[in-house]
């Protein structure tokens, strides 16, 4: 039995990309439908690190970073929930002289976007970070950075999208989708066929789908970033902290749990991922030297997802160049969770402009249909 | 033995030194396969016939009661085979990938490869919470039994059992015979149905008359035993002073100083789950377990499954489940072939199996689930202790967040995310949702498992076998 609706928008994907958009669209009163195949935020928006970072990110990305950072100033009224989002600081340390001069060359660099990042030597971090390990020669500190919980705050953007009056469409799956040159037709496999002006394509993992479907494939592959977590400690650490060249990254939530992510874990199906053993080891092995406060702590769980990455590790966002009224915003291989709330006002911009004000030309589609 | 040059290819694993895990281990080894016997206590036998440490005294008859030869037998069977097997104790078993487990033993992770496992993990308790449980004094059935038989002492002097299963009786005799002052047992299903239930049970003649002497013993030695039994509150400062519960004769108050409940036993499922296999909801026990066929193989090729850990069937059945679980793995291997009195033996066990499988839907209705736990379940009841998380915050997860699937539900309230990782919380919140949502118990989900399967501390000497078996499946 197929049931007809008409909608301005569909955005295929319910993560905190296209919940966000849908909340964006919503506030400027603009119909639209989400169409998610489980439950909204439940895949790489809900289970990532959680981390609300601008540091450490690309110059490109800092003008959409800055745009987040006052979204997220504002978090509570907008989503009705504080998502546990706590702006305490990210702490990048470095362990080795050049990694040093790597965070101090990034300063500079990226003086102009109000980051304010304190470079901070060997006894300054010990002064202020007793329970730090003792490999660190020196770090890089942004104090309005952060942490939040995102299996609160992902499914809280469509909860929030969905107060605003827009449709949202869980445990619904996209199964057929065309363009007639003026509207998409789009049909599901629970009878729905909906038509619509505009099609956002923010479906994470599995965007290359529909971009590919619309004659604009790109190199995308599944990444699925490990996260372990300790049992609950007594507070120690309030700051969300990285190391700069790569390893596992922490955060301590208000809980006391510590989440460590680090390394990769792997593909169960096409949906599903796992935390695998090297990956684990990997976190039992370097948290301590990073932590040696955790010496004693447990380790309970472990999670992995599905996420979206492309080789120059940047998203897509921004509209088709083939199709009008399509508009992707996907492939934040690993670092969408800061930034998805402005890539969503972005994406609605795109709908009702037709451009933004925040520069999105970095991330155009076109950087690999070029090459092709 | 029989002697098969080929056998040295295989490797079989088996996870679970209780009844299951030992029949199966003695019935590989006929076969010239020495299995590799992992368990995380520091002696064999399993929960149930759990060895004292070495040092400690009392006999066999005074720990095991009716089961002490049945204990001996299956003590002595592994004890005859340790030098035979790789027999690793005081080992967890934490994560499974690629053919290989990984475990954990004195502080270091090392893989084990198998070429063929044996998964016989059994159960634990399966706790539906009340006011006032996480007070110091109440325990759970199970863990006053470990306490009783592998410490030899008792949970408290003037103890209170309560709940229901054929384990509320069990242990309450064993506490009184060592000479604890059980005060009374407080069992939430009605005596009319355990009545109803005797015709089933005469499936096994010799487990209901052991079952009727307990209940009789109970009686004639003063031991105040209720029916219909609603659990309401424990009260106590620091420690539970006595126990509130309303039955047939109104609301009824008896001091104490410890409790000991359950609700029968559920299965530990994880290991299964993280190898891959293909669950099912089974409504008498109210769980998904893993699927597997009438010899025990799960849908996983070379996974095999026996004992209470695939659904809950007792330590009898279990040792017949370790043994055709060993003979699956045996015809499986393609090379070594079964011999014609084994051959007999699995028809005869497949028998005795069916009528445990009537004995155990004659215990389903003596003991029956307290399907009303959950619309009783105050708001303020905590469910999950680790997280201290409420009825009231499980319901509200329902309610305002429309949250119906059971991860769901753990990913808004945290229900299930602590060190237990949802063994004591996951069936209450399962009932919390399923009454909350009027859905169905089997409709509400199955929480995913993770490693690892039990927490394991931050360690940093790792080891991992590269070599790969041959002779996989």
């Amino acid at each position: 039995m197929t049931k007809y609706i008409g909608t301005d928008v569909v955005v295929v994907g319910g993560g905190i990309v296209g919940s966000s958009a849908a909340l964006a669209l919503r506030q400027m009163n603009i119909p639209v439908m989400v169409i998610e195949r489980d439950l909204c935020g439940v895949h790489s928006s809900g289970v990532n690190y959680g981390g609300v970072r601008r540091q450490g990110r690309p110059l490109s990305q800092l003008a959409l970073s800055s745009r987040a950072h006052e979204i997220w100033g504002r978090l509570s009224s907008l989503i009705g929930i504080d998502g546990e989002y706590l702006r305490s600081g990210h702490l990048k340390i470095a362990r080795s002289q050049s990694d040093l001069v790597s965070l101090e060359t990034y300063r500079n660099q990226t003086l102009a976007y109000g980051m304010d990042l304190q470079m901070l030597d060997a006894s300054e971090l010990r002064r202020r970070y007793p329970w730090l390990g003792q490999r660190a020669v020196g770090g890089s500190f942004c104090p309005e950075d952060g942490h939040a919980n995102p299996r609160l705050v992902s499914p809280a953007f469509a909860a929030a999208a969905k107060r605003a009056g827009a449709d949202i469409r869980e445990h619904t799956r996209v199964d057929h989708t065309e363009h007639d040159g003026e509207n998409f037709k789009i049909i599901t496999n629970s009878g729905l066929q909906v038509r619509s002006k505009f099609l956002l394509n923010c479906a994470g993992a599995w965007s290359g789908k529909i971009a590919t479907q619309f004659g604009e494939p790109v190199p995308m592959e599944s990444i699925h970033p490990v996260m372990v977590v300790t049992e609950p400690m007594p507070s120690f650490m309030h700051l969300s902290l990285g190391v700069e060249g790569g390893g596992v990254y922490a955060r301590q939530a208000p809980s006391g749990n510590c989440v460590i992510g680090g390394s990769r874990g792997f593909a169960l199906d096409e949906m599903r991922a796992r935390p695998s053993r090297d990956a684990i080891n990997l976190v039992l092995q370097q948290t301590v030297e990073l932590l040696p406060t955790l010496r004693h702590a447990h380790i309970i769980r472990s999670w992995s997802g599905t996420e979206g990455s492309l080789p120059d590790r940047q998203p897509v966002i921004g509209k088709s160049l083939t199709t009008p009224g399509l508009i992707h915003g996907f492939g934040f291989s690993g670092a969408g969770f800061q930034i998805g709330p402005a890539v969503g006002e972005v994406l609605a911009e795109l709908v009702r402009d037709g451009y933004s004000h925040t520069p999105i030309d970095a991330f155009s589609i076109n950087r690999f249909s070029l090459h092709s | 033995m029989i002697h098969n040059e080929k056998s040295g290819d295989f490797k079989p694993v088996i996870v679970g030194a209780g009844p299951a895990g030992i029949r199966a281990a003695q019935t590989l080894l006929r076969y010239g396969l020495r299995p590799t016997v992992i368990d995380e206590s520091p002696l064999w036998g399993g929960q149930i016939y759990r060895q004292p440490p070495a040092q400690f005294v009392r006999t066999k008859k005074d720990l095991y009661g009716f089961e002490s030869s049945r204990a001996d037998s299956l003590h002595r069977g592994m004890a005859e085979i340790l030098d035979q097997i790789d027999y690793q104790p005081d080992t967890l078993v934490w994560n499974a990938q690629d053919q290989q487990l990984d475990t954990l033993r004195s502080g270091r992770t090392l893989t084990v490869n198998y070429s063929h496992l044996i998964v016989a993990t059994g159960a634990t308790d399966r706790v539906l919470p009340f006011s006032g449980w996480t007070l110091p004094g109440v325990f759970s059935l199970g863990g006053s039994q470990v306490a009783l038989k592998y410490q030899g002492c008792a949970i408290g002097s003037r103890i209170i059992f309560m709940g229901t299963g054929p384990l509320l009786y069990l242990v309450a005799y064993q506490y009184a015979r060592a000479g604890a002052n059980v005060l009374a047992v407080l069992d939430t299903s009605k005596l009319t149905d355990q009545i109803a239930a005797v015709p089933a049970m005469f499936a096994q003649p010799a487990l209901l008359a052991k079952g009727v002497y307990y209940y009789s013993w109970l009686l004639s030695h003063g031991v105040r035993l209720c029916h219909d039994v609603e659990p309401l509150r424990a009260l106590g400062d620091d420690r539970v002073s006595s126990i509130v519960w309303r039955d047939t004769k109104g609301e009824q108050t008896l001091e104490c100083d410890a409790v000991g409940f359950g609700y029968a036993l559920r299965s530990e499922t994880q290991l299964a789950d993280i190898l891959g296999a293909r669950f099912q909801f089974d409504i008498p026990q109210r769980q998904h377990l893993p699927v597997r066929d009438d010899l025990g193989r799960s849908s996983v090729p070379g996974v095999y499954l026996a004992g209470d850990g695939a659904g809950i069937m007792g330590a009898d059945s279990a040792e017949l489940a370790g043994e055709l679980a060993a003979f699956a793995l045996i015809s499986d291997t393609k090379i070594l072939k079964l011999t014609q009195s084994d051959i007999l033996r699995i028809t005869e066990i497949q028998s005795l199996q069916s009528k445990s499988k009537k004995f155990r839907a004659g215990l389903e209705r003596a003991f029956t689930f307290p399907e009303q736990w959950g619309k009783q379940a105050p708001d303020d009841l905590i469910v999950c202790r680790c997280e201290e998380i409420t009825a009231g915050e499980i319901r509200k997860a329902v309610v305002e967040l429309g949250a119906t699937e059971i991860n769901r539900v753990k990913a808004f309230t945290r229900v299930g995310m602590g060190r237990c990782q949802s063994r004591m919380c996951g069936a209450a919140a399962a009932e919390i949702i399923a009454q909350t949502t009027g859905l169905d118990i089997s409709e509400v989900g199955r929480l995913r498992g993770q490693a690892p399967i039990k927490p394991i501390p931050f360690v940093t000497d790792v080891q991992v076998v590269p070599d790969v078996i041959r002779g996989a499946p």
